[in-house]
């Protein structure tokens, strides 16, 4: 009879029967690379899932799993599948107050979290939590004095005991398991409203798996590093179903902060990322070249200005004159190779970048320098698999062609519509919004607004729901131009305003990291990150940005009118802890607007300084002002192109 | 049965207490005592008969004005001072003329108001320096890295990175320590006193100069020390809040006498200790 492996524990136990001593798992625990097999995570499924069951956890229940990427962790969600329950993964950073929210509309009982901090968080959430009965936590350290929550070790401690007295029990849980079955349930985050939860089958995490493996060829040689948030759509495919389908090896890092640090002692062959964390690296290594010796700031200005030239063309196979392939090859020697070593990324044959826009820049940079980096276009409605970039077909400002199984197509008013096996049950308790979000043809309406272009790739311009119109009439596209603003290093967040207004006006974040460093070298002092943010030589350098910005959109054809007349920086950072944005960092635009309302008439009414008072959170929980005097300052626009002659 | 429902019987529940527990871990019997401790340099009268003790797995702070004597108790305690009267008893043995390295030996590791770490070597070898009292293989063992050398380096690292863990320090293990800002370098510092797995911990001001956040991380690692290893802690502190909030006894000096000694609740409560703080003719 041939084996099923239709759900995520057939799989794991299939894993563990074909490839019983390959590394499924490594961890970075006291400085040394930990590794279990498959074999030994089968064990470690099993008693957790036959520990669940002693403690009362049955089918259809939710199992809420909170922390870093920790291997037990995702060990946990196969258990709690294996029992037909549900794992929920939430989001570890988020303070006790928001954790409420999905506990209750989850209607959680269990809980698996990673240490003290995330205990303590929910054990102050639990007055409002009345289903909340049962907490497991993985680190010991700190809560030994804790009452009425358990360890890991003694929940399969128990498990193992459970098992020897029903042995055949494990066995039979996962036999009751269908592909139809909900195999998880992430959250939405929320840009409007309330986060949803969307529940997926094993059968479309699988086919998402499955057709995006196959597409890039993954096998079970590959290795890659777990640490986006295990509540994100992205690691949920990444680290979890392609893990489980493709029978490779994760690796979870040591800490937070170490992710640099284990990325390059692992070198991993495919590699996940959203477009900040490519930035981030890419400032770093400007910063110190800046430090470098003058021969090495030579080398590497004059071989990333060849990479520039023919590096991308050289990745995608396109035929060079034979000089610019010496001058690359040489620069591969000296520059490219290594940097990539630096960077981790020797070994990557697949690099994807989602999530939000990636600078044409940015992006250029690491192909150019040898890393196979492509864009993807998925949702958490879709299992994060909608677009892939192929291979020798990579465009910047396109997110790629329809993923094996998809079907795309794009509606009258410029909405995204997909269809296909990797959609969404449902969404759990909102009937009403599955309803809305997928038509009678069974496709589902992604909100993005967009195109399909010639080349047959799909082109997203912005949230459908967010394209408006200036009073003149123009469209107005808020997050395409915050994009472009964003695309600068000193720029981390812009927020642009327009819709039913005669001109654009935005607020603009700069990055602390890289205008700090700026300041630093021209000997401007700075207190912090509002006095650094007031400096008139930073308004001079962001009005240099907003300007390149208007005469790009100058350029572009029905976008002149869009060009940024007035702008501020605003004295604080926008955050997730203050609910600006979302814990995936997208700007919650409505509430910014209600927010900051003084602002943005103080923008419009041509004033010069505006004084705003503003409630912050600190990351311990409390909550202080912030007051400042800000700025406004004019950029100067430029007529519109004329439409260049045919 | 029918496919899908699984045959599962639910044990009985029992809900975890919401309450955050009191604490668990044994106050012990006293283990060291000082009793009419006088210590003078010239005229200046830096201790004067002074009697307080330490039990056993308890966190007792040392609080006082500037120049009360606090950092000389502690340098009294572990052998930098000698005190001119007094006795010292440490497990039940006096102590005379008990030199700091003797101290450490008998397990009081400590931590200094200014950091005094290895500014250009690394995390790891700072804390390694705190191994130096385990490491007994000769220089040429060492020189020739075998047999008891390296299985003592290897040991002795384990312990190293079982701290590191436990202070959460990971992402700077390779870091050279002058490149530290202030608190991770109080955090560096704790750590090396811990790797000399010590049975009382002394902490000179761990605080001083923190912010709120940084202050919070440090009260939580030194709680946490004290749990898990059931260290006994002496600390100094000037931040009334975490005085309050951490310790188990307080003991309270002025001009270098005693003037309160008690449960935190007391010491607030102490007329004395109030006109101390906020200053009265004396």
């Amino acid at each position: 009879m041939e084996e099923r492996t239709d759900t995520f524990p057939r799989l794991l136990l299939h894993h563990a029967r074909v490839r019983p001593d390959h590394p499924a798992t490594r961890e970075k625990d006291r400085g040394i690379w930990q590794t279990w097999t498959w074999r030994e995570v089968a064990d470690e499924v099993r008693a957790i899932a036959c520990g669940l069951a002693a403690e009362g956890f049955q089918r259809g229940m939710h199992l809420a799993i909170i922390g870093d990427n920790r291997p037990r962790l995702y060990w946990a969600m196969i258990a709690a599948q294996a029992l037909g329950g549900v794992p929920v993964p939430m989001y570890q950073d988020a303070p006790a107050a928001e954790f409420v929210f999905v506990l209750n509309d989850a209607e959680i009982d269990y809980a698996l979290v990673e240490d003290q901090e995330q205990v303590d968080k929910l054990l102050e959430a639990a007055p409002s939590v009345p289903t909340l009965g049962h907490i497991y936590y993985d680190d010991a350290r700190g809560l030994t004095r804790y009452e009425g929550v358990t360890s890991y070790e003694r929940l399969t401690e128990r498990g193992r005991e459970y098992d020897q007295a029903h042995p055949g029990f494990f066995d039979e849980q996962v036999a009751f398991g269908r592909a139809g079955d909900v195999s998880g349930m992430l959250y939405t985050s929320g840009t409007t409203g309330k986060p949803k939860g969307v529940r997926q089958t094993h059968g479309a995490f699988i086919a998402a798996a499955k057709g995006s493996a196959e597409f890039d060829r993954l096998r079970p040689s590959d290795s890659i590093l777990s640490y986006l948030p295990m509540a994100w759509v992205g690691d949920h495919l990444f680290s979890f179903a392609q893990w489980l389908f493709v029978g490779f090896t994760i690796n979870c890092p040591e800490s937070g902060e170490t992710v640099m640090t284990d990325l390059r002692e692992i070198g991993p062959t495919y590699y996940f990322a959203p477009p900040r964390v490519f930035e981030n690296l890419l400032t770093q290594v400007m910063i110190r070249m800046e430090d470098a010796g003058a021969i090495k700031r030579w080398l590497f200005a004059y071989f990333t200005g060849v990479a520039r030239r023919c590096g991308a063309e050289i990745l995608d196979g396109k035929r060079m004159d034979v000089p610019s392939r010496l001058q690359y090859a040489a620069g591969n020697l000296l520059v490219y190779g290594p940097l990539r070593n630096v960077l981790g990324m020797s070994r990557i044959r697949v690099a994807y970048t989602a999530g939000a826009a990636i600078g044409p820049d940015l992006f250029r940079f690491y192909r150019s320098i040898g890393i196979n980096l492509k864009q993807l276009y998925g949702s958490t409605e879709t299992c994060a698999y909608v677009c892939l970039q192929p291979d020798g077909g990579v465009l910047f400002d396109t997110v790629g062609e329809a993923a094996p199984g998809v079907e795309l197509a794009v509606a009258d008013n410029g909405e995204v519509l997909v269809r296909g096996p990797m959609l969404l049950k449902e969404y759990y308790k909102r009937p009403d919004a599955t309803a809305e979000s997928i038509d009678a043809q069974g496709y589902f309406h992604t909100g993005d607004a967009g195109f399909i272009d010639a080349g047959g790739q799909l082109k997203i311009i912005d949230r459908a729901k967010d394209v408006g119109k200036l009073a003149t009439g123009a469209m107005f596209a808020p997050n395409y131009i915050e994009n472009k603003l964003k695309f600068f290093p000193h720029i981390k967040e812009a927020v642009a305003f327009g819709a039913s207004r005669d001109h654009v006006c935005a607020f603009v974040n700069i990055d602390l990291g890289s205008v700090g460093n700026w300041a630093e070298r021209r000997g401007i002092p700075y207190s912090g990150y509002t006095d650094l943010a007031a400096k008139p030589e930073v308004y001079e350098l962001i009005r240099g940005c907003v300007e390149k910005v208007n005469a790009e959109l100058a350029r572009e054809p029905g976008l002149a009118d869009s060009q940024v007349r007035r702008f501020l920086i605003l004295h604080k950072e926008l955050d997730p802890d203050d609910d600006e944005l979302t814990r995936t960092r997208k700007v919650r635009r409505g509430f910014i607007a209600e927010k900051y309302g003084v602002l943005i008439d103080a923008l419009y009414a041509g004033r010069s300084i505006q004084h705003i008072e503003t409630l912050v959170k600190f990351e311990d929980g409390r909550s202080g002002l912030v007051a400042a005097d800000l700025r406004i300052e004019d950029a100067a626009v430029l007529p519109a192109a004329l439409p260049k002659a045919a | 049965m029918a496919i899908g429902v699984a045959p599962v019987v639910s044990p009985a529940r029992d809900a975890p207490s919401r309450e955050k527990p009191l604490p668990a871990r044994r106050i012990g019997d006293v283990i060291l005592s000082l009793e009419h401790v006088f210590l003078a340099f010239g005229g200046v009268k830096a201790l004067q008969d002074i009697t307080f003790d330490v039990r056993e797995h308890e966190v007792r702070a040392i609080i006082g004005p500037n120049g009360a004597g606090k950092s000389s108790m502690l340098n009294v305690i572990n052998g930098v001072y000698r005190p001119q009267r007094g006795t010292i008893t440490y497990r039940g043995r006096p102590r005379h003329g008990m030199n700091s390295h003797a101290a450490a030996a008998a397990g009081i590791a400590r931590t200094f108001q200014n950091i005094a770490l290895f500014k250009g070597m690394s995390v790891l070898d700072n804390i390694m320096t705190g191994r130096n009292l385990k490491m007994h293989a000769s220089f040429l063992e060492q020189a020739i890295w075998f047999g008891r050398a390296r299985r003592e380096e290897l040991a002795n690292r384990a312990k190293v990175e079982e701290i590191i863990d436990f202070l959460e320090i990971q992402h700077i293990r390779r870091t050279p320590v002058g490149r530290l800002p202030y608190g991770l370098q109080k955090r560096v510092e704790l750590a090396r006193a811990l790797a000399a797995e010590p049975e009382l911990l002394l902490l000179d001001e761990p605080m001083a100069g923190m912010n709120v956040e940084e202050k919070q991380d440090m009260c939580r690692f030194v709680l946490d020390v004290n749990e898990q290893y059931g260290t006994t802690i002496v600390l100094i502190e000037h931040d009334m809040g975490v005085v309050m909030d951490i310790s188990d006894r307080v003991v309270v000096l002025d001009y270098g006498r005693k003037i309160g000694d008690g449960d935190p609740a007391t010491i607030r409560n102490s007329q004395a200790v109030i006109d101390a703080y906020l200053g009265v003719a004396h």
